[in-house]
């Protein structure tokens, strides 16, 4: 018997990961988004600690295209993480568990991240011009 | 441990190609993987172009037709060609599923056809689940009772409410499609019990005649065993008999919360 030869049958490559999966590997990568943004905001902080020279350098960076995308992707980071995170707190009460639910939320998760951001910006953008 | 590749000897190539004959009308082309544990080659790929009006409705049939007129080597396991032995469980168009159940019409490309994902193959489309039934066994699935057993003409009654508490649970066929279907299954189940196993875990503490309630939340108070479900809901997403092990598996959870509270 070769039975210590036998090969491991087919995973991620083969599964075709539902909405839900695709929502909860997303949590996840939001999750380590957010650590490092985290960082960025920490720099910003010490910078801002330090003196005016660091502080301006480190604003001219976050104003520059770059920056901004880093913030940009930060924030749907975080309302994404928000949205899912108050989805996983209600599912902890053993409620909205039913698949056609989990599927419901799961489209709700992306649309409110997807809202909260744009509003952020409109706000930052054009409603903090004044 | 996370491993998003195959290992080397796990790795698929391109087997043979049967086609159907060319006054076939209605064809579908079945891919299917296949592992000899004889030649010491790799899996591979195998192409059968058939003409679905020779077969059954099924993908089951489609397997069965494969095996009976065109290739006899073809192994998988099936018996009752009715969704409630479990038997046929395996990987069909992305998704785990019943081959008896699973309608040939309701997929639109060609059919893909793998073994439960994630599990050592003994031979084509039939995995080892030696493991998977030693979880279930490590559950201690049946009825433990410290109070005495009733006179013989007599029964350990339960209401009509607590009955119900079993209604979604104790239908479980224990196929694995959920718990092969499932991420943290596939990374962690030397200690993750997963779904299915959970489910049926749950179906005991949720028995009002079982009286071991409180050794099982112990025993499944453990970082692995149980809290490594993330609710990713590939279980309840998969589940061929439409049960939700993810719901029982957040009842547990809630349960051991008010327990330690």
């Amino acid at each position: 018997m070769a039975s210590n030869n036998r090969p491991l049958s087919p995973h991620l490559d083969v599964y075709r990961l539902p909405l839900t999966a695709i929502i909860s590997i997303s949590h996840r990568i939001t999750g380590v988004g957010l650590s490092a943004g985290t960082l960025l905001l920490a720099c910003w902080l010490i910078a801002a600690a330090t003196g005016v020279e660091s502080y301006d350098k480190i604003n001219a960076f976050l104003g520059s295209w770059f920056g901004m995308v880093l913030l940009f992707l930060w924030s749907f980071a975080f309302f994404f993480h928000l949205s899912n995170g108050l989805r996983h707190l209600f599912w902890d009460t053993g409620r909205g568990l039913d698949k056609a639910d989990v599927e419901k939320s799961a489209k709700a998760v992306i649309i409110s991240a997807a809202a909260l951001t744009v509003l952020t910006w409109f706000i930052a953008l054009v409603g903090g011009a004044s | 441990m996370v491993e998003f590749t195959l290992p080397e000897n796990s790795k698929i190539g391109t087997g043979k190609t049967v086609t159907a004959a060319n006054n076939a009308t209605n064809k579908k082309v079945f891919k299917i993987y296949r592992w000899d544990p004889d030649n010491g080659e790799n899996p591979r790929m195998d192409t059968f172009e058939l003409n679905l009006d020779d077969c059954g409705p099924m993908v089951l049939d489609a397997l069965l037709h494969i095996k009976d007129d065109l290739d006899p080597t073809l192994t998988l396991r099936r018996s009752c060609r009715e969704g409630i032995c479990g038997s046929c469980a395996m990987n069909i168009d992305g998704r785990n599923t019943l081959a008896c159940t699973k309608a040939i019409s309701d997929i639109k490309d060609d059919v893909k056809i793998y073994p439960l994902p994630h599990m050592a193959v003994i031979k084509d489309l039939v995995p080892d689940l030696t493991h998977f039934y030693a979880q279930y066994a490590s559950i201690k699935p049946w009825m433990q009772t410290e109070s005495p057993t009733p006179p013989i003409d007599q029964e350990r009654l339960q209401s009509k409410e607590d009955r119900a508490k079993l209604d979604g649970l104790y239908e479980c066929i224990l196929c694995a499609c959920c718990s092969t279907s499932c991420p943290s299954y596939w990374w962690n189940s030397d200690r993750y019990l997963g779904p299915a196993a959970l489910l049926q875990a749950y179906r005991w503490i949720a028995d009002s005649r079982d009286e071991a309630t409180g050794e099982r939340l112990e025993e499944l108070e453990d970082p692995f065993k149980l809290y490594r479900c993330h609710t990713i809901m590939n279980c309840t997403d998969t589940c061929p008999k439409g049960l939700n092990p993810a719901k029982a598996i957040a009842e547990i959870k809630k349960i051991q919360v008010a327990k330690g509270a």
